[in-house]
C-alpha cells in the first residue's frame, strides 16, 4: 500500500560505500526483485528500506513522507529474513502474535489474525508446537504468516529460500507469489541472488552491481534488452554467449551478445559461424550443444527435444537469428 | 570402542581414586558432625559414636539463625543485582558497538584480577564513606562487585552466540531493548543465568575475608564468620563438633539449589529457531 521513493540513497560503514547512490521508484501493489551477485549491496538495501541500517544520506520516502529517521516498526513494514528466525522460546501462536502483543492489540483483534493467517498459510494446526518441533518448510511459512499478521504496508524478503532444498523452494516460492496476488495492494521487496527466482516472481526486477543499479525493468525487458554487458550475462539461462574479437568486428561492435535458443543449425552453405561440439547437455525436454568456433568460449547452442548422442564431436554450422542480436559497444553498453 | 580388560579396570581405579580425594574431607566433616567429646580428636575412617548433641547445641545457641538468615538474604539480592547489572551490560557489550568496547570488556576483566585483599582496605573506605558499615548492604555491594566480571564475561560470550536476526526479527516486530532483553533474550539465556547466578550464589554464600572486616556486631554476621567465631567452653577449646555441624547444614542449601536447577539447565534452548 505504499509507493517507496529512493533518492540519492548512499551508506557507508566506515569509509567504505556500499550503496553508491540509488534512485529507485517502488510502485504501489508491486513486486520488486533485487537482484545481483553477492556483494553488489542488494541485501543492505533492503536493509535501510526496513530501516535496520541507518541510511548515510539520501531520501527514503514512503508515500512521500521521509523515513529516513522512523523505526521499523513504525514504517509499516514486514520481513522474512533467510534464516527465518522464529523465537525459539514459544509457540508458534505466540511468534505470530508477538509484535501485536508488543502493538497493545485488542486479545481478541490479535486471534482472528492469527488464526486468519495460519490458515492461509495452512499451518493452523501447528498453533501449539514451538520451532524446533517443526520441518524447514513449516518454519519458512511460520515465517511468512508473521509478516502477514502484522498487516504490513510493504513486505521484505531476504534471500527467504536460499536455506531450503530444491523441491521445497518450487513450493515455497508459490506461497509467497500467493499473499502477493491475495493482497495486491501490498507492496513487496524481494532480494535474491537466484536470477530465476528473480524472473519467476517479479513484476519489476532491479538488477544491481557493485552499489549502483545497472537496470530497472519488468523481466521480459532486461530479458530482451538488456542495457549492459553486466545484465546481459547475469538474467538469463543458459549465460547468454558472448563474443569478441573478430566475431564482434563483423557486426560493428566490441561485444556481441547473443542467447543460447538464438543460434540456429544451419546448412553448411548458410553458416555464419562452423565449428565442433565439444560437450552437450540434455535436459529431456531440451539439450544445449557447446560449440568450439574458435572464440575464447564455446558457444552454447540451446535445441529443443532429446540429444542426439551423434552430435558429440561433429562439426556444425551455425547462424545467430539477426534480430535477436546484442551489439555492446566499448563501453559495455548496448549500440544503436 | 572395545577397550582390553587392565585398561578399563585402571581407568576406573583412577575415577575411584579421584572421586575418594573429592569426597573424602566432607566426609570426615560429616562424620565429625556426629561425634562428641574426645572421639572427635582420634582418625577413624567409621563413626565411633553418633549422636544429635551437636545440631542440637547449633540451634539453641544465640545467632545461628539470624546468621543464616543474613546470608541469605545477602546471597539473593547479590544475585539478584549482579544478573541485572550483567544481563543489560552484556547486551550492550555484545550487541551495541560503541568505541573502546574491547577496552572495556578488558578492564571488567582485569578487576577480578585483583586478590580481596588488595582492594579491602580501599573497599572499606568506600563503604565508610557510603555509611555502610555493619549493614548487609556493605556486603551486597562488594559481593556484586566481585562476582559481576564474571557474570558478565560470561552472559556477553552467551549473548554473542546468538543470532542477530533473532534481535532484529524484534525491532521489526516493534520491540525495545528492554524487551528484546527480557522477553526473547532471557528466556534464551536461561542456561547461562541459572549457571552465573548459581555461582554468584556460592560465592556471596561461602564469602569469609569481607563479611568478617565489613560486619562487627554478632547480629549482622554471616554463616562462614559466625562459624569462625564459633567459641567453646573455655578460650582454649575449639568448638569443632558444632563447627562440623555447622558446615554440614550450610552445605545443604547449596546442594538443593544445584539440584534444583540441574533441570532447568536445559542445553540447546536455541536449537531450531534459526535454521535447522
Amino acid at each position: 500500500m505504499a509507493n517507496i521513493t529512493l533518492k540519492a540513497v548512499r551508506k557507508s560503514f566506515g569509509s567504505f560505500e556500499v550503496i553508491k547512490g540509488i534512485d529507485l521508484e517502488i510502485r504501489k501493489g508491486e513486486f520488486m526483485v533485487f537482484v545481483g551477485p553477492s556483494g553488489c549491496g542488494k541485501s543492505t538495501l533492503l536493509r535501510l528500506i526496513s530501516g535496520l541500517e541507518e541510511i548515510t544520506s539520501g531520501d527514503l520516502m514512503f508515500d512521500d513522507a521521509r523515513v529516513n529517521n522512523v523505526i521499523p516498526s513504525e514504517r509499516g513494514i514486514a520481513m522474512v529474513f533467510q534464516s527465518y528466525v522464529l523465537y525459539p522460546h514459544m509457540k508458534v501462536y505466540d511468534n505470530l502474535a508477538f509484535g501485536m502483543k508488543l502493538g497493545k492489540r485488542d486479545k481478541s483483534e490479535i486471534d482472528t489474525r492469527v488464526r486468519k493467517a495460519a490458515e492461509m498459510l495452512q499451518i493452523d494446526h501447528l498453533l501449539d508446537r514451538l520451532p524446533r518441533q517443526l520441518s524447514g518448510g513449516q518454519r519458512q511459512r511460520v515465517a511468512i504468516g508473521r509478516a502477514i499478521v502484522r498487516d504490513p504496508r510493504v513486505f521484505l524478503f531476504d534471500e527467504p529460500l536460499s536455506n531450503l532444498d530444491a523441491a521445497l523452494r518450487v513450493a515455497t516460492r508459490l506461497e509467497i507469489a500467493k499473499p502477493h496476488h491475495d493482497m495486491n495492494d501490498v507492496t513487496m521487496i524481494y532480494v535474491t541472488h537466484d536470477q530465476v527466482e528473480a524472473m519467476t516472481l517479479a513484476d519489476r526486477i532491479c538488477v544491481l552491481r557493485d552499489g549502483v543499479v545497472e537496470q530497472v525493468g519488468t523481466p521480459a525487458e532486461l530479458y530482451e534488452k538488456p542495457n549492459s554487458v553486466f545484465v546481459a550475462g547475469f538474467i538469463g539461462s543458459p549465460k547468454m554467449n558472448f563474443l569478441t574479437g573478430t566475431f564482434a568486428d563483423a557486426v560493428g561492435c566490441t561485444t556481441l551478445g547473443i542467447r543460447a535458443e538464438h543460434i540456429d543449425i544451419v546448412d553448411q552453405a548458410d553458416a555464419t559461424w562452423t565449428g565442433t561440439v565439444v560437450h552437450a547437455e540434455d535436459l529431456g525436454s531440451d539439450h544445449f550443444l557447446f560449440v568450439d568456433i574458435g572464440a575464447d568460449e564455446p558457444v552454447v547452442v540451446r535445441r529443443s527435444g532429446k540429444l542426439d548422442t551423434g552430435m558429440l564431436g561433429q562439426v556444425v554450422s551455425l547462424r545467430p537469428q539477426a534480430e535477436n542480436l546484442h551489439r555492446f559497444g566499448p563501453d559495455d553498453k548496448p549500440l544503436g | 570402542m572395545n577397550r582390553s580388560m587392565p585398561r578399563t579396570i585402571a581407568f576406573y581405579a583412577c575415577v575411584l581414586l579421584i572421586v575418594l580425594i573429592a569426597v573424602f574431607p566432607f566426609y570426615y566433616a560429616i562424620m565429625t558432625s556426629f561425634e562428641t567429646g574426645t572421639a572427635i580428636f582420634r582418625p577413624n575412617i567409621l563413626p565411633e559414636s553418633f549422636s544429635w548433641d551437636n545440631y542440637k547445641a547449633i540451634f539453641t545457641r544465640r545467632g545461628f539463625v539470624r546468621s543464616v538468615a543474613n546470608s541469605v538474604f545477602i546471597a539473593s539480592i547479590t544475585v539478584g543485582a549482579a544478573l541485572l547489572l550483567a544481563v543489560t551490560a552484556s547486551y550492550a557489550l555484545a550487541r551495541v558497538s560503541f568505541r573502546g568496547r574491547g577496552l572495556l570488556l578488558m578492564t571488567i576483566l582485569g578487576v577480578s584480577m585483583f586478590p580481596q585483599i588488595a582492594v579491602l582496605s580501599g573497599l572499606y573506605e568506600l563503604i565508610n564513606l557510603l555509611g555502610l558499615y555493619n549493614k548487609p548492604w556493605a556486603l551486597v555491594l562488594s559481593y556484586t562487585i566481585f562476582t559481576l566480571p564474571f557474570t558478565v564475561w560470561v552472559l556477553t560470550t552467551f549473548m554473542r552466540d546468538l543470532p542477530m536476526e533473532i534481535e532484529e526479527a524484534a525491532i521489526v516486530d516493534g520491540a525495545t531493548p528492554w524487551v528484546i532483553i527480557t522477553r526473547v533474550f532471557m528466556p534464551l539465556l536461561w542456561p547461562a543465568l541459572v549457571t552465573t547466578g548459581l555461582l554468584a550464589f556460592i560465592g556471596a554464600w561461602n564469602e569469609f575475608l569481607f563479611a568478617l572486616t565489613f560486619t562487627i556486631s554478632a547480629d549482622q554476621r554471616t554463616v562462614p564468620v559466625a562459624i569462625a567465631l564459633l567459641s567453646g567452653a573455655s578460650q582454649q577449646e575449639i568448638p569443632w563438633g558444632p563447627i562440623m555441624a555447622v558446615s554440614v547444614l550450610v552445605t545443604i542449601p547449596l546442594i538443593v539449589l544445584v539440584r534444583v536447577f540441574q533441570r532447568k539447565i536445559v542445553a540447546g534452548l536455541t536449537a531450531g529457531g534459526v535454521k535447522g
